[in-house]
């Protein structure tokens, strides 16, 4: 703070005479203040694109939310369907999805941090998945096509539950290892030292030291797949008739969304709307309260 | 047994990746084999004559994501600027945590809100203002002409840059965190201005990470498919304007693929364009990754 006071008064530098290094001053005091006002323009126009989508969310969905969104399937247009089908099965392949990859997930981030911190395999198995992190989604559609829909000739709601597991275990890796290795060593040692086998030190002591942590990151990802269209479209591709059966296609909130919005039907595209409305706001407070649990634990 | 369950998580992740990459190699070969290496410099895309090129939708990949990369990063850097160095305590945790946000927004949504809210704002204001001035200049005109339309290119790269802002941003918060505060007292104490400690001192000694968060943002850009589908137009025609309509390897999966029959040509060309893309983003998030991984692990 003291820096921009400074500015403009006598400075040391370059400068002989008074005049010049007064000029200096102003004109990086003014470099400066102009700095600071783009970025506060560009804080400002972040925040306005959030508040944009947010409004435009609540301002086009709210008016198609009603029971019938959540005891209706979805219906042909014009005939008041709802969005029940889509709810149940993105409720059915994200809960199976996580349920599958954060086991997966979790060992791999107990391997890396407990077991291979320098290794060359440890390296390898974290730059993967690293780059599974920020790899394009509709690719792990395309892959669990090829691996489960052509071979078995069928879409089918376990294909998108493989799909968005295959998403979850990076995140769950990233945030498991980060979290077990906030562990102080003393800890480990003295669990070490009373005798116990490493197997009961990480999974009675670390992670429960870890627990809000790890928690934190299945929550995210929970988050990151209850959105995703893109690898949902070619595995368990959508159903517009009700349908559990992890055999057959089913339906997904995301999935329905996309398909009602680019229709020509005005209830179709309220609908979608209204889907958006609770998909988005679900993702938010599940982040929101992921967030609150990790400040809770620390 | 825990430790070798461990070690075979890891090394499942290796070879989920192997299997990714040759799973959309063997579904693209088909397609290699009838077209050969010159699939990536052929234009044709037409299903009646079953010929397949895909230098338009990798052209629109690269084109997207680098154009969204010169919105996203000025925005980006702002924000990290203003969150490390200029807000108040107080608002530095809200504010991070809305930008933050903004990248939780399923990618669907982002698609909704940009088709509905974004391409009328082109077409009726940004499109036709930019014809009449910037489209009559000698040398960049060309770029800024055609039909307002609102879709397009151009649209498509600004919700791209949007949709990556966050996640340069956060990247570029955590880098600049790094930097020892004593370092920035120095320059503070000999009277720098805020604005020139940031770019003589946390600049330089942060640079390489940047580069890495700007390639992270790249590397999220290049795969992004359910918004850039809802806006880009879906044309498979290399446009000269901004404002004209293209696709992105994203896309043209996500369109093209529910109507291709399987084992056909058309479907192995888009397995193919799908292996070209996750060849693509994986350098860039690999070398995203080595840029990285000095500065924000111990």
């Amino acid at each position: 703070m003291s820096a921009t006071t400074m500015g403009s008064g006598a400075i040391p530098g370059p400068a002989k005479d008074e005049k010049t290094s007064l000029a200096l001053g102003r004109s990086r005091h003014r470099a400066n203040v102009i700095v600071k006002t783009l970025c506060v323009a560009a804080t400002l126009i972040g925040l306005v694109f959030l508040a944009s989508i947010l409004f435009t969310l609540l301002w086009r969905g709210i008016g198609g939310l009603s029971l019938a969104v959540f005891t209706t399937s979805t219906l042909p247009p014009g005939s008041n369907g709802g969005l029940l089908n889509a709810i149940v099965g993105s409720l059915i392949q994200t809960v199976l999805g996580a349920a599958i990859g954060t086991p997966i997930g979790l060992m791999v981030g107990t391997y890396l941090a407990e077991y291979a911190q320098n290794s060359t395999l440890g390296n390898a198995v974290r730059f993967v998945s690293d780059v599974l992190l920020s790899a394009p989604s509709i690719l792990i559609g395309l892959f669990v096509y090829t691996l489960l829909v052509e071979p078995f000739d069928g879409f089918s709601g376990i294909a998108g539950c493989l799909a968005l597991a295959v998403i979850v275990i990076p995140i769950v890796v990233r945030t498991t290892e980060d979290m077990l290795r906030l562990i102080p060593n003393t800890l480990r040692e003295a669990v070490i030292g009373l005798g116990a086998p490493k197997w009961k030190m990480i999974t009675l002591v670390c992670y429960r030291a870890a627990r809000e942590g790890i928690a934190t990151g299945v929550l995210l990802a929970i988050a990151r797949v209850a959105g995703e269209t893109a690898p949902l479209l070619f595995t368990s591709l959508g159903n517009l008739n009700w349908s559990v059966d992890l055999t057959k296609p089913m339906a997904s909130l995301p999935v329905t969304i996309y398909q009602y919005a680019g229709s020509a039907f005005e209830d179709w595209v309220q609908l979608a709307w209204a889907g958006a409305l609770l998909i988005t706001f679900g993702v938010l407070a599940i982040n929101i309260i992921a967030r609150v649990v990790l400040r809770g634990g620390k | 047994m825990f430790a070798g369950l461990a070690r075979f998580s890891g090394i499942f992740v290796l070879i989920l990746l192997g299997a990714i990459i040759v799973g959309l190699f063997l579904g693209g070969e088909a397609a290699l084999r009838a077209f050969g290496p010159f699939f990536v410099a052929d234009t044709e895309w037409d299903p009646v004559q079953q010929l397949f090129g895909g230098l338009v939708p990798i052209y629109g990949t690269l084109i997207t994501s680098v154009l969204a990369l010169t919105f996203a990063v000025p925005i980006a850097f702002g924000i990290a600027f203003y969150l490390t160095e200029l807000a108040p305590q107080w608002a530095r945790r809200p504010i991070g945590t809305a930008i933050e946000l903004l990248a939780a927004v399923p990618s669907i949504i982002y698609g909704m809100w940009g088709f509905f809210v974004v391409v009328p704002l082109m077409a009726q204001y940004v499109q036709p203002w930019a014809i009449d001035t910037i489209g009559e200049m000698p040398v960049i005109g060309f770029l800024f002409q055609g039909p307002p339309f609102g879709t397009g290119i151009l649209t498509a790269s600004l919700i791209l840059g949007i949709m990556i802002i966050p996640f340069i941003a956060a990247t570029m918060r955590d880098v600049f965190e790094t930097v020892p505060p004593v370092y920035k007292e120095s320059a503070y104490g000999v009277g720098c201005t805020t604005w020139e400690v940031m770019r003589s001192i946390v600049i330089p000694y942060t640079r390489v990470s940047v580069v890495g968060g700007i390639m992270l943002g790249l590397g999220r850009a290049l795969g992004e498919t359910m918004a850039v589908t809802f806006v880009i137009g879906n044309t498979n025609r290399i446009a000269t304007s901004l404002f004209g309509p293209g696709n992105t390897i994203a896309s043209i999966v996500a369109l093209e693929f529910p109507e291709s029959e399987a084992h056909s040509l058309k479907l192995s060309s888009l397995l193919l364009l799908g292996f070209i893309l996750f060849i693509i983003s994986f350098i860039v998030l690999a070398i995203s990754r080595a840029l990285l991984r000095p500065r924000l692990k111990g």
